[in-house]
């Protein structure tokens, strides 16, 4: 009855011997993203812009080969654990680059403080604490975070628009609140108002909005959305079938490839909603052209255009494999070298230049944009305005924006 | 009627001073007091009747699991997927051939075949082992679920219903005098309202085919009895067949008409799966007409949770369910 | 299977079938020769997920009553201690001692493991797997939903183990000591019980409801205490599995993990103790290295291939596979476990879900 059991833990321990396998001549990167459940398709995505970053380095940095494992998640921080362990402690990684959500980022940066030897860069995780506070000092994110993603908005449908009063309809988890800390504070510090009685909050996966629509306030001058995926395109349907007529403001992934590349009458409604992110698909830069036909080219069967997600990764690969250029691919100090590098290092992406700031975290530009419908129907966020080199801290001083609070339902209070 | 106000007369009183003070507070422009205590009227109402709807859709899920159950003893935890399944193909139908109502008919037909299938090639051959069948099921919807990943990824998915089915409708009831004294009236979605028509539709087509035809009289037959109902000659497996067809072709039929009203993405057969059982447990496994009253419980219980304490809406559900088994271990009309 | 015996002090060292020898100083020795990766992630979490199967295995296999929610036990128990100790995400973290947290996480998972039995087991059989079914996902929502005490989609984090006679015990070869004692003090203690009065009129009750109430036995009774005894099991192990990932969220106690813990019960057996355990392994090493053969977004649809063979073509699992390619090969030598055998040859024809 134990024969089995026995034969299997043989076999698996076989298995643990033969895998640490390591040779000189390669480095050994891994890659972590959501290759299964929902988000399948936007981890997809994300490996395209790994692979991307790769091929431009002809799958060598430093003199050395540069070996791919990937790993996958379901976008629960659980299994992102499980996998990194994997990665690292099985496979053997000694870069990794991920994960892709939120409360994933959390989860690896403390496990990148139980391994020091591993240097570790973001994936597309943009909750703000990955780095703001109590960072891992081998976690670099050249990718910026969900409140930096909106900087310029709030100021923008203030002065353009117009705006004074806006109701927010977000989902009820960090990401969401981070967007909204980070649309709301400079909109409401120029005098902009959003009552708390006004904010709903709902349970992420819900697809009935018709309550909330129903409960949204008439005195306002417009709805800012911060939904992602499937469950803007269930109340932006809804909203319409029920006859709304107030404008929207949109949160990055509101208005995001997801959202637009959409099958429905949905996809209508959002024309004109203006929104800010890091990445503009109508931005007229040789830089951004060329990533985008590199794109379109290396895989003919993506997004009409790279999506956030791509980008994202792209760029962390790409600054990983600039750094392992520069110390020559040597890792044989347990990375230490390569971490000097890369917290210094400063490039040109096809969205401007990224460098860090004292805790790994990007200061890059931000696109304002807004939706367009393009030639091919498709549609597109134009692009309004770029807000150059935004921080983390959106401008203030360090301690200073540690004194806002944690991002939260009531934060800021607006009133 | 008569008999249970004669029997219970104090219950009825309450029940229909309880009638009378809902409709008041639908039709009656609301004072200051009630808009303190409740929110707006708008919001009442609509809740009220998103509650309902949403119950018309629930028992079109429903329906067909406790219809299955009733007959063949099978709990089939793939009822959720193949709602979801027919979602997706009634959307490919309708999109290729820019027919929604084609799109609806494929899906039920389509999701039907398979229910057939599926009694024909798997539940036969392990009758009366229902534990087994449920476990199978399971398999089948873990699969399931992943292929349509394969196929129809995690984009959102909408249809496009046809025009007179979108936007909304006035209704003839007032939510507020404006200052310059003229009424409001509340708005409401005519494609929520198309799909409690239908599901009325539906429920009255079940109880007349259930009742009024032979082959119902069958099909109540086995419910009651199932070896009697084969020793008086007829031919079972056909009869239960048929009985597949129609619970599977009804998750697909919902499939189509309930992602018209929000829309199509991977966990939605979950999300439906959990809503069928919570019907059918409260309403009792195999009887349709506990489908409905369950359908209609847990759709307002869902809907006045969300608009009047969010986090807690799952709980009042949870706690309706609690309180039937305590009370009612069979459901509200389980016969057994 | 010669539990009785073993623990009537009737047995001596040379009883011992020499296979099980070698698999328990095979487990002993394990982290000796592994790395801390395969101790760690392959060996506890195969404890400890086998740990949460046996929960669920004692309860279908002996009582006939296939529950779902035995990972939103476990969960609720992993939880409360995030809730009722430390974390690092600044929500509730009372603060109390692990030596008050720990019972209090058990004690209370039994008591909602017994509740969950309560109101199962008054209906027909085949309502548990319903119910129970829906317990676990209102519960997975709820969860999501509630920030007050649950903390919402973000859940917990920073929840740490004990430091204890000078050991950190998240440790990987400490931990896995300790995945070890817990699940081998259970695989005994069920294996007692199947053999026990208790668990022989649980089996009977399994087997003829109707008869053993008419005998005088409280049948109500007997299946809330086999629920209580599984909420302590799936309680423990939960409190391990909230030590061993660091952190809680609603996604460890979602559908899908629900599903798995009932994928690994079937898979490996339910008819003995040690199918849980079997299935567990084969699930984690699948889970780990799947990525490495196949292309890992198919990874449900392999799962449920292999869920779905084992139900349709070996009933009992991997062990039943097991039993029947040994009986083939040595079909000579009747084992212990077919001369002592007290079960239905086929566990899911038993009774329990007879029309009543």
């Amino acid at each position: 009855m134990f024969g089995l059991a026995k034969k299997i833990l043989v076999a698996a321990a076989l298995l643990s011997v033969t895998n640490v396998a390591f040779s000189q001549g390669t480095i050994k990167m891994g890659a972590l993203a959501t290759l299964e459940g929902a988000f399948t398709v936007l981890g997809e995505d994300s490996m395209r812009g790994v692979r991307m970053a790769l091929e431009e380095f002809n799958y060598q940095a430093g003199g050395k080969k540069i070996e791919l494992i990937t790993g996958s998640s379901d976008a629960s921080p659980d299994s992102a654990i499980r996998a990194t362990r994997k990665l690292v402690e099985q496979d053997g990684v000694q870069v990794l680059i991920g994960p892709l959500s939120g409360s994933e980022g959390l989860a690896v940066k403390d496990y990148a403080k139980t391994q020091p030897n591993v240097t570790f860069l973001n994936g597309t995780s943009a909750a703000q604490d990955t780095t703001l506070r109590s960072p891992a000092t081998n976690f670099f994110r050249f990718s910026t975070d969900g409140a930096q993603w909106m900087a310029g908005l709030g100021e923008y449908v203030y002065k353009e628009k117009g705006y004074r009063k806006v109701a927010v309809l977000a989902e009820d988890y960090s990401f969401p609140y981070t967007q909204v800390f980070g649309f709301l504070e400079p909109f409401c510090r120029m005098g902009g108002k959003a009552p708390i009685e006004a904010r709903f909050w709902v349970p992420i996966g819900n697809k009935d909005y018709s309550s909330v629509i129903a409960a949204l306030p008439d005195d306002v001058d417009a709805i800012y959305v911060a939904l992602g995926g499937a469950d803007a395109v269930n109340f932006l349907t809804q909203y319409e079938q029920a006859g709304g007529e107030l404008p929207l403001v949109g949160g990055s992934i509101t208005v995001d490839q997801t959202v637009l590349g959409s099958k429905g009458r949905a996809r209508d409604f959002v024309i004109g909603t203006p929104s800010a992110g890091p990445i503009s698909d109508t931005w007229d830069n040789a830089g951004w052209n060329a990533f985008v036909a590199a794109y379109k080219k290396q895989f003919p069967d993506g997004f009409p255009s790279p999506s956030l997600f791509a980008h994202g990764y792209y760029i962390n690969t790409k600054a990983a494999l600039l750094a392992l250029d520069k110390v020559g691919g040597d890792l044989s100090d347990g990375g230490k070298k390569l971490r000097v590098t890369l917290a210094a290092l400063s490039f040109d992406t096809p969205t401007g230049q990224v460098s860090l700031d004292a805790r790994r975290q990007a200061i890059a530009d931000i696109y304002l944009t807004e939706v367009v419908e393009g030639p091919g129907g498709n549609l597109l966020n134009k692009t309004i305005k770029v807000i150059p080199q935004v921080t983390q801290t959106l401008g203030v001083p360090y301690e200073k924006f540690l004194g806002y609070g944690q991002v939260g339902r009531e934060n800021p209070r607006c009133e | 009627m008569r008999q249970f106000i004669e029997r219970h007369t104090f219950w009825a009183i309450v029940i229909l001073l309880a009638a009378a003070v809902f409709l008041w507070m639908i039709f009656a422009i609301w004072p200051e007091w009630l808009i303190t205590a409740l929110g707006r009227k708008k919001t009442f109402v609509s809740t009220i009747l998103n509650g309902v709807t949403l119950g018309g859709l629930y028992f079109l899920v429903a329906s067909g699991f406790t219809l299955v159950f009733g007959l063949m003893r099978n709990v089939n935890l793939a009822h959720g997927s193949m709602y979801l399944l027919g979602a997706y193909v009634g959307y490919e139908v309708a999109e290729a051939s820019g027919s929604w109502f084609l799109g609806l008919t494929v899906a039920f037909v389509a999701i039907a075949l398979s229910g057939v299938l599926l009694q024909v090639l798997i539940f036969r051959r392990m009758e009366g082992d229902e534990l087994r069948q449920t476990l199978v099921t399971i398999g089948i919807s873990i699969i399931a679920a992943d292929l349509m990943l394969a196929i129809w990824t995690g984009t959102t998915y909408q249809f496009s219903p046809p025009e007179w089915l979108f936007g909304a409708a006035e209704l003839p009831v007032v939510s507020v005098i404006k200052s310059s004294g003229d009424p409001v009236y509340i708005k409401y979605p005519v494609y929520r309202l198309t799909v409690l028509g239908v599901a009325v539709v539906v429920g009255i087509a079940l109880w007349m085919f259930l009742n009024r035809t032979r082959i119902g009289m069958m099909i109540r037959a086995g419910v009651n009895d199932r070896e009697m109902l084969a020793a008086s000659g007829v031919n079972v497996q056909l009869v239960f067949a048929l009985v597949f067809a129609i619970g599977a072709g009804l998750a697909g039929f919902a499939g189509v008409v309930g992602g018209t009203a929000l829309s199509i993405a991977p966990g939605e057969d979950i999300r439906y799966l959990l809503a069928s059982l919570i019907v059918v447990i409260v309403g009792g496994l195999g009887s349709v007409t506990g489908a409905a009253i369950g359908a209609l419980l847990i759709g307002l219980a869902e809907q006045i949770g969300l608009a009047y304490f969010p986090t807690y809406g799952v709980v009042l559900t949870f706690l309706i369910m609690v309180v039937t088994l305590a009370l009612r271990p069979q459901g509200l009309m389980g016969g057994r | 299977m010669d539990a009785q015996r073993f623990f009537s002090g009737r047995t001596s060292f040379t009883d011992i079938h020499p296979a099980k020898l070698v698999v328990v100083i095979f487990l002993l020795a394990y982290p000796t020769f592994t790395s801390d990766f395969f101790t760690y992630q392959i060996g506890a979490y195969s404890l400890i997920l086998g740990t949460i199967a046996l929960s669920l295995m004692m309860l279908a296999g002996y009582g006939g009553m296939v529950s779902l929610a035995q990972m939103t036990v476990a969960g609720l128990a992993g939880y409360l201690v995030a809730i009722l100790g430390v974390n690092s995400v600044g929500v509730m973290g009372l603060g109390w001692p692990w030596w008050v947290t720990v019972p209090v996480a058990i004690l209370a998972a039994a008591l909602f493991s017994a509740f969950v039995g309560a109101i199962s087991v008054r209906t027909e059989g085949i309502y548990t797997i319903m119910i129970t079914l829906a317990i676990a996902v209102a519960f997975f929502y709820f969860v999501r939903q509630n920030y007050v005490l649950f903390n919402g989609f973000t859940g917990y984090a920073g929840v740490e183990p004990p430091t204890l006679f000078g050991i950190y015990w998240r440790d990987p070869v400490p931990f896995y000591y300790l995945s070890l004692a817990v699940a081998a003090g259970f695989y005994a203690a069920v294996l007692y019980t199947s053999r026990a009065t208790f668990g022989l009129s649980l089996q009977a009750i399994r087997d003829n409801p109707r008869r053993m109430s008419a005998l005088g036995y409280n049948v109500t009774l007997h299946r809330i205490v086999a629920y209580l005894f599984a909420g302590v099991i799936a309680g423990t192990a939960g409190v391990l599995m909230v030590w061993f990932n660091g952190r809680i969220s609603p996604g460890s106690v979602g559908v899908a993990v629900v599903i798995d813990i009932l994928v690994i019960a079937v898979v490996g057996g339910m008819r003995h103790p040690s199918g849980p355990f079997l299935g567990a392994i084969a699930f984690v090493l699948l889970e780990n290295f799947a990525i490495d053969l196949i292309d890992r977004e198919r990874f449900n649809t392999v799962i449920g291939l292999a869920f779905l063979l084992v139900v349709l073509f070996s009933p009992d699992g991997l062990l039943g596979l097991w039993e029947r390619i040994r009986r083939r090969i040595r079909f000579r030598r009747p084992t212990p476990a077919q001369a002592g055998h007290t079960q239905p040859a086929d566990r899911y024809n038993a009774d329990p879900l007879e029309r009543t």
